[in-house]
């Protein structure tokens, strides 16, 4: 065995424990347990199971490396380091199964059930505690070969997979809208879906169809893209904008087909785009960390139910939308006072100030100290819901206002409200990025000094940081203020900044796209997904880690950050190319 | 003309804020501890009771900012994290202590037994701080400021949900030591037992770091290494064990601190580590951050502050429970010494970070 072996082989035994320790901690942590509950393939696989199934599979993958210079190691040997890390890491698996087995570790850790060790031995009980060493094995072998097999097979089958991962976590959502229009389509909806995700035959069908889709494109597909590319500017452009358009129409007719539950969930992700736009211009612009965003939002939605709730609380009656400028104002002026404290801190102290602020202002707004004014812990309620049209007249404090025109009552109506708003935003901020604010901003984000030094106001371009994204943020608080139609002091913790940090982060930070990505992303798939809400953070916390240490620009990098990290690659000499200096006389 | 002009009326603006706000503080403190003491709502002993629970908090809270001090000295970074190592202390002592309890050999042997839940919770802090430090940290040491400190923040995060899924969202209640409860009558006073056992045990720790700081070769290994990194290496000392070493020692303090937090409190919580986090962050800033005997001065100033704040300070200004904003006292601390003194009671470090 020659040295190029044995290292592949002492790779992929650390890989392979590696992936088994991560196995036996997603069944600790609970996530099998829990996923597992929701199928992806009818009584064959479970969502559970693919998060077991994953880390095995990565090790096989990782270890089917070719490290050699010249790429001549042996397919064969790598096979076999792919079956090695996989067989390791079920042999992890199944040490955990033994252990279990022999103490009482659920006194300890709440997840390690029975309904867990039957997942593991696939209902076998202990006589198949040696099963995770085989299924390792398999699943090493079939991430080797996702590697090692020629790309013209390879792609289409691994992107078929993935595609009816896809499918079968989103069946959940289709098929209750197929099956309530009943007829052929509630046929369609009991053959292709499961209960939660995909009959046998359901699967069977989608793989063939996505595999078969990717063969088609790959096949035929680059004659399209060159004949487009080849197109006239004014046939391009033309082709933009139509394709946009199609997506508004789909956008705009959306929650008459898709139910309250998908609306709402849609209505969230844009209030959190209107946040990440906020939040992209103070950190992702100007570079500063404010950890206590929730106090802006928590501003609007105050000032929306001080002003149009007919509850106690209320001090005054007026309309949705007289109070939606003075909600963005409010925000925008105590952006100004709560940034000014913190002008001259940079970096991790500013992250600890501000996280503090959100923290006292969720305080107070919720103590009895403050209690007469804004509601104390039972919060304001009775806010009303934006009317168009004429509303009744107002008589007292007790008796609601009748609205004699459109009320926008539920979450189906409050879409349109929240997604022009957030197309509103998203144009806002695109025409900020392009000002001369925006350069500013960036200046300041890279260097603070040499910004300083260059001209721009520091105090004022802080500031003005600030105060913006406090107002989108105030503007996100208002409308959810109406939509939710309470508001608790409770519900402005630090989560929801975190929520908002984590957005802009995983997006790419200072990139537009970026937020709505981010925003579907990390909100969209804990609301549709409740399993996904349990360990919510936990996926954040994993999500912050991942892309820091692998792609720090985000999933849709600005593009200047683009621009920025391409002209270093350049510049940096390539060491593999640079002459290699001899130091021994010969 | 016009850009001058602008620029002076922002820097005005400042002035004025920050000299108002000063004046807001320091009327609110004076008015407030006068009206408070004239009011004459509390007895002489009620406030010595107020200052000693105080004190014992306190020097929890600065065992933990010794561990965020001793890192921010050695990579001018903050350990969002060692809140989470806190609470993995607590959550280790609190098996042990469980187990112990069942057993009664807690009760038969009770200094053994809570050496023995130290030295576990230590343990077990240390070992996941050296995971976080090694997955989380190490390939980041050379990026721009802002990435290592969110991933600082998702490493906070991950740890408290990993806690949540292993351990579940429950409370779960330290055993009782019979030994420890009641009062013991120390110079006319009656002090609650656990209290000062919670303090004294601090203290020790406090001292063996101060010890191993100060006079052992590994401690001047990691000064020389938060004086300046490059040189340390030049002068042949391995930076990397260094750091590893220092996140150990930062963490075995936090994870000393969870446990006789968990005492006194009786409660391990997978949330238990944000707030008391952020105040000993505090605590740290306070006594000057990268600084040891800083951030035992200030965790004790703080947890005094904190425990006689509300009473004397928001008491008797008529704010009706005034312990709901006990939290807020802190926090606004913390804005007041990064405002008004970001070198800290006692440090001369540099804390604006440049870029």
């Amino acid at each position: 065995m020659n040295i190029q072996t044995r290292h592949t082989f002492g790779r992929s035994v650390r890989i392979g424990l590696l992936g088994g320790i991560i196995a036996v901690f997603l069944c600790l942590v609970g996530i099998v347990e829990i996923f597992g509950q929701r199928s992806l393939i009818e009584h064959l696989i479970s969502l559970g199971h693919v998060f077991l199934f994953l880390p095995l599979l990565a090790t096989g993958y990782l270890a089917a490396k070719d490290n050699s210079e010249q790429g001549q190691q042996g397919k064969l040997s790598l096979l076999l380091a792919g079956v090695l890390s996989g067989l390791l890491g079920g042999a992890a698996l199944s040490i955990f199964l033994l252990i279990g087995n022999l103490i009482d570790i659920r006194a300890m850790f709440i997840h390690a059930s029975p309904t867990l060790y039957g997942m593991l031995t696939f209902g076998r009980g202990m006589p198949g505690a040696w099963l995770p060493l085989l299924i390792g094995a398999l699943l090493g072998t079939l991430g080797a070969l996702a590697r090692l097999l020629p790309p013209k097979v390879q792609q289409p089958l691994v992107r078929g997979l993935f595609g009816i991962l896809l499918v079968g976590l989103f069946a959940g959502l289709v098929r209750p809208l197929l099956i309530a229009r009943s007829g052929k389509a509630e046929d369609l909806g009991r053959f292709l879906f499961g209960e939660t995700g995909l009959t046998q035959a359901g699967a069977l069908i989608f793989f063939v169809l996505i595999t078969g889709i990717i063969v088609i494109w790959s096949a035929r597909g680059k004659t399209l893209q060159v004949r487009i590319s080849r197109l006239p500017r004014a046939g391009q452009s033309a082709l933009r904008w139509s394709s946009i358009g199609l997506l508004l129409i789909m956008a705009l007719i959306l929650p008459q087909f898709s139910g309250a539950f998908i609306a709402q969930v849609i209505v969230l992700i844009s209030l959190n785009i209107l946040m990440g736009l906020g939040l992209n211009i103070t950190l992702g612009f100007a570079g500063l960390l404010d950890l206590g965003f929730v106090a802006f939002f928590a501003m609007g939605a105050y000032t929306v139910g001080l002003l149009t709730s007919y509850g106690e609380y209320g001090l005054a009656h007026l309309s949705f939308w007289s109070v939606v400028p003075i909600a963005i104002f409010v925000a925008f002026m105590v952006g100004a006072f709560l940034g000014l404290p913190v002008l001259g801190m940079r970096g991790d102290y500013l992250a600890i100030a501000t996280l503090g602020f959100g923290e006292i202002v969720r305080l107070l707004a919720g103590s009895d100290f403050l209690g007469p004014w804004l509601g104390g812990p039972q919060g304001v309620i009775g806010i009303q819901k934006p009317c168009i049209g004429s509303l009744g007249p107002f008589l007292g404090a007790g008796i609601p206002r009748v609205c004699h025109g459109l009320e926008l009552g539920g979450p189906k109506e409050i879409y349109y409200l929240a997604v022009v708003c957030a197309l509103i935003a998203a144009f806002v901020a695109s025409r900020l990025r392009d000002s001369r604010l925006g350069r500013a901003w960036m200046a300041i984000r890279e260097d603070e000094d040499v910004a300083e030094a260059l001209g721009v106001n520091l105090i004022q371009t802080k500031l003005l940081a600030y105060m913006l994204g406090a107002a989108f943020a105030g503007l996100s608080g208002a409308i959810f203020g109406t939509l939710v139609g309470s508001i608790f002091a409770s519900s402005m913790q630090l989560m929801v900044s975190f929520n908002v940090v984590c957005l802009i982060i995983v997006g790419g930070m200072g990139s537009i796209p970026g937020v709505v990505v981010g925003a579907i992303a990390l909100i969209g798939l804990p609301e549709a997904f409740r399993e996904f809400s349990e360990y919510r953070f936990l996926f954040y916390g994993a999500a912050l880690i991942v892309m820091m240490l692998s792609k720090p620009g985000g999933l849709w990098p600005s593009s200047i950050v683009q621009r920025e990290l391409h002209v270093m690659e350049k510049d940096e000499p390539d060491p593999k190319s640079a002459p290699s200096v001899s130091t021994s006389a010969k | 003309m016009r850009t001058t002009l602008t620029e002076k009326f922002g820097e005005v603006a400042v002035f004025m804020f920050l000299w108002g706000f000063r004046i807001l503080v320091v009327s609110v403190v004076v008015v407030g501890t006068i009206l408070s003491i004239r009011g004459g709502k509390y007895t002489g002993v009620q406030w010595m009771d107020f200052v000693v629970f105080g004190i014992a908090r306190g020097s929890i809270y600065a065992l933990i900012a010794l561990g965020y001090t001793m890192v921010y000295g050695i990579l001018r970074m903050i350990n969002f994290a060692h809140s989470e190592i806190f609470m993995s202390g607590a959550f280790g002592g609190y098996f042990l202590a469980n187990a112990m309890s069942h057993t009664g050999f807690l009760d038969k042997n009770p200094v053994l037994g809570l050496i023995a839940a130290v030295l576990v919770g230590m343990s077990v802090s240390a070992g996941v701080a050296l995971l976080v430090e090694r997955i989380a940290y190490r390939p980041l040491r050379k990026a721009p400021r802002l990435v290592p400190l969110i991933s600082a923040i998702g490493a906070s995060f991950f740890l408290q949900y990993t806690f949540r899924g292993f351990f579940g969202p429950g409370i779960y209640a330290y055993p009782n030591i019979k030994v420890l409860t009641g009062e013991w009558n120390i110079l006319g006073i009656g002090i609650l037992k656990m209290q000062v056992v919670v303090t004294v045990a601090a203290f020790i720790m406090m001292a063996i770091l101060y010890t191993i700081v100060m006079r052992t070769k590994i401690g001047k290994a990691m000064r020389s290494v938060s004086e300046n990194k490059d040189v340390a290496a030049l002068m042949g000392i391995d930076v990397d064990r260094i750091i590893v070493f220092t996140f150990a020692i930062g963490a075995s303090m936090a994870g000393a601190a969870g446990v006789l937090y968990a005492l006194m409190f009786r409660q391990v919580n997978f949330f238990m580590g944000f707030v008391p986090g952020i105040k000993a962050f505090t605590a740290a800033v306070l006594g000057g951050i990268g600084n040891v005997p800083g951030a035992m001065v200030g965790g004790l100033v703080l947890g005094v502050f904190e425990s006689i704040g509300p009473a004397l300070f928001l008491g008797g200004l008529g704010i009706p429970r005034p312990y709901q904003l006990q939290d807020a006292i802190a926090y606004i601390m913390l804005v007041l010494v990064l405002l008004f003194r970001p070198s800290g009671i006692l440090g001369e470090r540099l804390t604006t970070k440049k870029a």
